[in-house]
């Protein structure tokens, strides 16, 4: 088999101890694999860590390309979820990964950081039903809004609950 | 539902219910608009009439079962689907493609950014009153699809690039189809610049309609040809070059207007950027080669070796009844699809059926700038930069 061999990119190196001469504590983990770095920040630096991602002079991570989640019920905290960083003026990656429990799955929205990540949060709320604190506009956005339940959960059947049929109660109220 | 809070007081404004049904939306959009007049004071997008949970049913398939699904997230561009996909299946797997393969790949993937743009042209001129350029456009628009029905099998739905190559070699005479669509063009594309570009109707309502700053477009993520009309020289085929595109010759064509109109000479200059590269792709297509990496338990095996070894055999049987368990980790992807940067993320939790699939679906990211582009602009331009955005409805809403 044609394998890639494993490399560590000098680059990504240099992000993380930038990030953790900033501040030690908001690099708790680093995830190298297949050429890809990940920086777990804990829950509460993720608005403050991400601004200097893309504050920062040298780093300037200037694009938000994706935000998006991880179920990986039954194991807790069971929720990851990765933001997807680019950095236009250094051809750079980088993903920040917050993990979440499924008791209390809400995180800082960054919007304050940058504001297209209104609909990508808005979206994850959608499917996963996990809350942005600060999300000036935290409603569904592909499914209806008396959908009940977040079916990317890992714990929602693929062929959805076929005994609870939608009730059409809003299609009613919009068709007078 | 989605609802407007109007301005109370002495400003008179009408709520506008613009869709879902709408001819201009190209699709199932429906976006409440909130008029002074014919001036738009708030635009809110409502989407979701076409989502299929298509990242949900990737969930319970196995991995190379989930390509035929990604043809159906934008169905405009389906081969640039199929490639995001398996390039991040094939990064999760740490397999590398024979180059013969990644040639295929490139000229199949710049084949069908032109057929993209050519709807795009197409549809938006149709919108903006210029009947004809979208008859021309579907007219060429056909070839492309004819040369996809050779290779494939299949004009719209291709599921042709697969985990670790593409599925079939290169049928006889493809090098001729290739050829003519290629010597054809050119002067196609200069007649659809006479239609348009110098057409007073056609500057009147697109040259300086629709402008976003670019420090608004980074802000809002929004990447592809809207991006590249504001000045920047994003592109994923040479920031982040996959498929051997560092080895191409091309341009990234920019303009610093933002407008409607810099978009449309933006995505008119990238295909014949295109048919530059689909020429290099001709050159470089060697007649003999592989077509899929040596990959037992994960690419198929060849016909023949199935009949001649018993262990071919054994792999055919495990790919297409268990599949393949790729180790535990996670792979993002991003190529530059027609409509900007379009991203696969793949989770495995090391059994054969993905523990996650994503799409960072470009439509929809640029679709959020849409209230930027249109506050304050007339009506009728709702439609041009509905248009220039070139969003596909199927993309939006997976």
């Amino acid at each position: 088999m044609n394998t890639v061999t494993e490399s560590t990119s000098q680059s990504a190196n240099v992000v993380v101890e930038h990030l953790r001469a900033w501040n030690p504590k908001a690099v708790a983990e680093v995830i190298q694999f297949r050429d890809e770095t990940t920086i777990v920040v804990p829950r509460e630096l993720l608005r403050a860590t991400a601004a200097r991602c893309r504050e920062d002079a040298a780093l300037q991570f200037n694009l938000l390309t994706d935000a998006t989640c991880v179920d990986r019920y039954p194991v807790e905290p069971r929720f990851e979820m990765n933001y997807h960083l680019v950095s236009i003026p250094r051809s750079d990656k980088l993903r920040l990964r917050v993990r979440l429990s499924g008791s209390d799955p809400s995180v800082d929205s960054l919007i304050p950081v940058w504001p297209g990540a209104n609909w990508l949060e808005r979206e994850v709320f959608d499917l996963f039903g996990i809350r942005f604190n600060g999300h000036t506009d935290l409603r569904r956005i592909l499914l209806p809004d008396d959908w009940e339940g977040h079916p990317l959960r890992r714990d929602y059947p693929v062929e959805g609950f076929r005994d609870v049929p939608s009730t059409g109660a809003l299609f009613r109220k919009s068709t007078p | 539902m989605t609802t407007v809070e109007t301005a109370t007081g002495s400003a008179k404004t009408m709520v506008l219910n613009m869709g879902p049904q709408h001819p201009s939306t190209h699709g199932v959009l429906r976006i409440l608009l909130e008029l002074n007049g014919e001036t738009v004071v708030s635009a809110v997008p409502d989407l979701g009439y076409l989502h299929t949970g298509i990242e949900k049913s990737c969930e319970d398939k196995t991995y190379s079962q989930a390509i035929t699904l990604t043809d159906r997230i934008d169905y405009l561009s389906p081969l640039g689907n199929n490639l995001v996909y398996c390039l991040a299946v094939e990064k999760l797997l740490g397999l590398e493609i024979p180059k013969r393969a990644q040639y295929i790949r490139v000229m199949m993937v710049e084949l069908q950014r032109i057929s993209s743009h050519l709807v795009w042209l197409g549809t938006h001129a149709i919108d903006l009153g210029a009947m004809s350029v979208f008859l021309y456009c579907f007219r060429e628009r056909e070839e492309i699809l004819k040369i996809f029905e050779m290779f494939a099998g299949q004009r719209m739905m291709t599921s042709y690039i697969r985990i670790g190559g593409v599925a079939l070699e290169p049928p006889a005479g493809w090098r001729e189809a290739v050829g003519r669509v290629l010597k054809m063009m050119p002067s196609r594309i200069d007649e659809y610049e006479t239609l348009l570009t110098e057409n007073r109707i056609w500057m009147a309502r697109t040259k300086g309609v629709g402008y976003i700053s670019p420090e608004d477009a980074v802000a809002l993520s929004v990447t592809g040809p809207t991006l590249r009309a504001a000045g920047l020289a994003y592109d994923n085929r040479k920031f982040f070059p996959y498929s051997s595109y560092d080895e191409f010759d091309f341009n990234v064509p920019t303009r610093t207007e933002s407008d409607c109109f810099a978009r449309y000479m933006i995505r008119v200059a990238e295909m014949r950027e295109s048919l530059k590269i689909i020429r290099q792709a001709m050159d470089k297509i060697t007649n003999e080669g592989a077509i899929k990496t040596d990959a037992p338990g994960i690419v198929p095996p060849q016909r023949e070796k199935m009949k001649t070894e018993m262990e071919a055999l054994i792999y055919h049987f495990k790919i297409f009844t268990e599949g393949f368990s790729p180790a535990p980790g996670e792979a993002f992807v991003t190529i530059e699809s027609p409509r900007g940067e379009l991203g696969c993320f793949v989770a495995s939790d090391g059994s054969p059926k993905p523990l996650r699939v994503h799409f960072r679906a470009p439509s929809f990211i640029n679709l959020q700038s849409l209230p930027k582009l249109i506050v304050g602009q007339l009506l009728p331009d709702v439609i041009a930069c509905i248009g220039t955005i070139d969003i596909v409805l199927g993309e939006v809403d997976r």
